[in-house]
């Protein structure tokens, strides 16, 4: 893309907009080198049999997962998903239409797995595997967030997300992978975390972590790591240990524990949450990644596993961990294995273990961002939808002003912030900016009825990804954070009542 | 029996044996397809009785249609009245196939006569709002008008054998009894119905290997079909064990 990036502008309404072919054709993920795609066991490159190769693999996910068959078959093009991704009402592409996007992988389908495509092509809705049509997967599949939100409106919750994976995982398997997503999943797996920081650089940020607590409030916090026969094994997103505004969340659970008066760890080699190989639908890898917390959890004796602020990873350890690693019955049954630290920190808050000064947030008007990894892929709490009322009443805990985005924009129904799914990656900022833009004008609407200036949420990737597109849209980058910032700026750290 | 009668005998025996096999196989197909991973669209119900009540709505009223906008109502009112009025035309023909016809279907009868009135309506509601948005141009196919249109035809054959070409009933009824019960009949010949009967015939031999499929789907559907317990309860498909 030539010449400058810019924000759409923002009328303070989502409009669904007209069609306009290949409008986001450009938008690509730089592929991943060679040396990349044979580590992480993929083909180096596109091999000369590459169409049989591709058509096995299909074959093989098609096999393997009923969601995938299924989603491919029933769907009616009934036209309820058409306006409803984020990717769609930014950029106008009909190949982000969600039923679009499955019909390219539906069309090869139809031409190479069922008679009627084998013998009426065209006429049945067949399409050949071209170069052409590679090109728009490794495109268009490159541009859906695996967010979920189509599947709310779906009548047979056809979920897009399973057919992006798929497909991601089909073309990885020809040698054609996204350079972001694989990086990070080889830094996972080798170094144990996404960002590749080892654990003297880990130790350093916690130290710094623990002299700022320090400085401004006088209290002695400590950021445990490694600490063998610890109770609690905290994992987060390592974001948390190196951006801004993620640290601030970090503060908020070190905090959080130091009142508690639980002792706690981290660990180095388990230094992340976040899970990518989610994102490319390979189970071997995201099981591999996931394995290292179980691995952790037991050799650092630990009773109990918690989780910190991130959309996918609280998807991936939450629904699919007892799955790929379990079962955990070495750790206490008496908590949730693993724990959302939403969870902990508003059952203590409730059983009145922390003090909060409200007041701290008063220069703060909240809104609150539900992460759809947390809204639609997961839950806390013993109820269904606790996912949504539990980070709000942390919110109400330590804040005097909360008010929600309009109805159809969060909850179950909220958009994504516009790079989960592996797209959080700068040659897509242009992508990025545009499928923004359905969060932009609901946070837009609090803003100019209840002037709100603080988008809170539970998300590394949406935090990361809020802090650099606000300037864009003219808001300032420091108008988004954690909800255990908002905590860690309330706690009244000392003061203790009750249990 | 002339020719005519054992091709349609022959046809409707071709038809429901495709029919019956080929729904078979899709649904052994199914479930011998895993489901590796939990993945219930959340928020989701703990237990399985819990997912019947979140089913239930969707089969019987289509709830999902109900959150969308404007162009998802007028699809809920052509999709409802359309399944619905299916439902009872379809109930209606019981009397063709049953002797003596059971006290419940002769209830019906009046229901399922304003039920094919209602039909083609619904069915043109269906059609019309493909070319309402610039979306649904984009993503419907050929194979979309095809069922609509079969259908339409096979509701409309059927009105006119009601009101303007009667067939004699007697004959229709020996014939469609004949079939059921494995003693053929000669079959009456009149052109409409038997259109009638052709378009009847592709319809039920298109279904197991076409989109008609969803009738199962939103069944067998993991994103609405799962429970969420992931923490409590250990999901392993064999596969990935
Ligand atoms: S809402 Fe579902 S059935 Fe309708 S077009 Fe989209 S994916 Fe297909
Ligand atoms: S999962 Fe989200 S990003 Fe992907 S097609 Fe559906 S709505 Fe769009
Ligand atoms: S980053 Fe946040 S909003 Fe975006 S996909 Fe992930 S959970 Fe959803």
């Amino acid at each position: 893309m030539a010449g400058k990036v810019e924000a759409p502008v923002l009328g303070g309404k989502i409009e669904i907009p007209k069609v306009q072919y290949g409008a986001s054709k450009d938008q690509r993920v730089i592929p991943a080198k060679p040396d990349l795609m044979q580590k992480l066991n993929f083909p180096s490159e596109r091999p000369p049999d590459w169409r049989e190769r591709f058509l096995e693999k299909m074959a093989e996910v098609i096999k393997k997962y009923r969601s995938v068959r299924l989603f491919l078959d029933i769907c009616v093009r009934c036209g309820a998903c058409t306006d409803k991704c984020h990717f769609f009402i930014g950029t106008g592409d009909p190949r982000n239409m969600p039923v679009y996007r499955q019909e390219m992988m539906r069309s090869v389908y139809r031409r190479y797995f069922t008679t009627g495509g084998k013998l009426f092509r065209k006429l049945a809705g067949a399409e050949d595997l071209t170069e052409q049509m590679l090109e728009q997967w490794a495109t268009y599949y490159y541009q859906c967030s695996g967010c979920r939100r189509c599947s709310v409106f779906c009548p047979y919750g056809i979920d897009t997300a399973e057919i992006t994976y798929a497909a991601r995982e089909i073309m990885d398997s020809i040698g054609i992978g996204s350079k972001y997503t694989l990086e990070i999943i080889n830094k996972a797996e080798t170094i144990g975390n996404n960002l590749g920081l080892t654990e003297p650089a880990l130790r350093n940020t916690l130290d710094f972590v623990e002299e700022e607590i320090k400085e401004n409030t006088g209290a002695d916090v400590k950021l445990p790591l490694n600490v063998e026969g610890a109770d609690i094994l905290l994992v987060t997103p390592s974001a948390d240990f190196f951006a801004t505004p993620h640290i601030e969340s970090l503060t908020g659970y070190a905090k959080v524990f130091h009142q508690a008066g639980v002792s706690w760890t981290l660990s180095s080699y388990a230094s992340e949450a976040a899970n990518f190989g989610l994102f490319v639908g390979n189970y071997a890898h995201m099981k591999a990644i996931n394995k290292r917390i179980w691995d952790m959890a037991r050799q650092l004796k630990v009773k109990r596993v918690i989780i910190g602020e991130c959309g996918h990873a609280w998807r991936v350890l939450y629904s699919f961990s007892n799955t790929l690693n379990g079962p955990f019955d070495f750790l206490d049954s008496r908590y949730k294995v693993p724990q959302h630290i939403c969870e902990f920190t508003l059952d203590l808050a409730k059983k009145r273990a922390f003090k909060f000064d409200k007041s701290a947030n008063d220069n703060f008007t909240v809104t609150f961002h539900d992460s759809c990894n947390v809204a639609r892929g997961s839950r806390m709490g013993d109820t269904p939808g606790d996912q949504f009322t539990m980070p709000r009443e942390l919110i109400n805990l330590t804040c005097n002003k909360f008010f929600d985005m309009p109805e159809g924009t969060i909850k179950e129904k909220t958009f994504c912030c516009g790079a989960g799914g592996g797209l959080l990656t700068d040659e897509l900022i242009d992508l990025r900016l545009k499928a923004a833009v359905t969060r932009m004008q609901a946070y837009k609407d609090v803003k100019e009825k209840h002037n709100v200036n603080f988008l809170a949420l539970i998300c590394a990737i949406c935090k990361a990804q809020f802090t650099k597109i606000l300037p864009y849209y003219k808001y300032d980058m420091e108008e988004v954070g954690g909800v255990h910032q908002l905590i860690s700026n309330a706690i009244v750290l000392g003061a203790k009542e009750g249990v | 029996m002339d020719t005519l009668s054992i091709v349609f005998n022959l046809l409707a025996y071709a038809a429901a044996s495709i029919f019956i096999g080929g729904l078979l196989y899709r649904i052994v197909q199914y479930f011998n397809t895993p489901s590796p991973l939990k993945i219930p669209g959340t928020p989701a119900p703990k237990t399985s009785i819990g997912v019947v009540f979140r089913l239930l709505p969707e089969i019987l009223f289509f709830r999902t249609l109900l959150r969308g906008g404007v162009a998802e109502k007028i699809l809920w009112v052509g999709g409802w009245f359309f399944h619905v009025s299916l439902f009872f035309i379809l109930f209606r023909h019981v009397r063709f196939v049953t002797y003596p016809v059971p006290g419940f279907v002769m209830a019906v009868q009046q229901i399922g006569l304003a039920a094919a009135h209602l039909f083609p309506f619904a069915l043109l509601i269906l059609i019309v709002r493909r070319f309402l948005n610039d979306r649904m141009a984009v993503i419907s196919l050929f194979q979309d008008y095809f069922v609509l249109f079969l259908l339409l035809g096979i509701g409309l054959t059927g009105i006119i054998l009601k009101y303007f070409l009667r067939t004699n009933l007697v004959d229709v009824k020996a014939f469609m009894l004949g079939l059921v019960t494995l003693s053929p009949a000669p079959v009456p010949h009149s052109p409409v119905f038997l259109i009638h009967v052709i378009l009847a015939a592709i319809l039920v031999i298109y279904f197991p290997f076409s989109k008609l499929l969803h009738a199962w789907g939103v069944l067998m559907s993991p994103t609405r079909a799962q429970t969420d317990n992931p923490r409590e309860v250990r999901h392993v498909a064999p596969w990935a064990k």
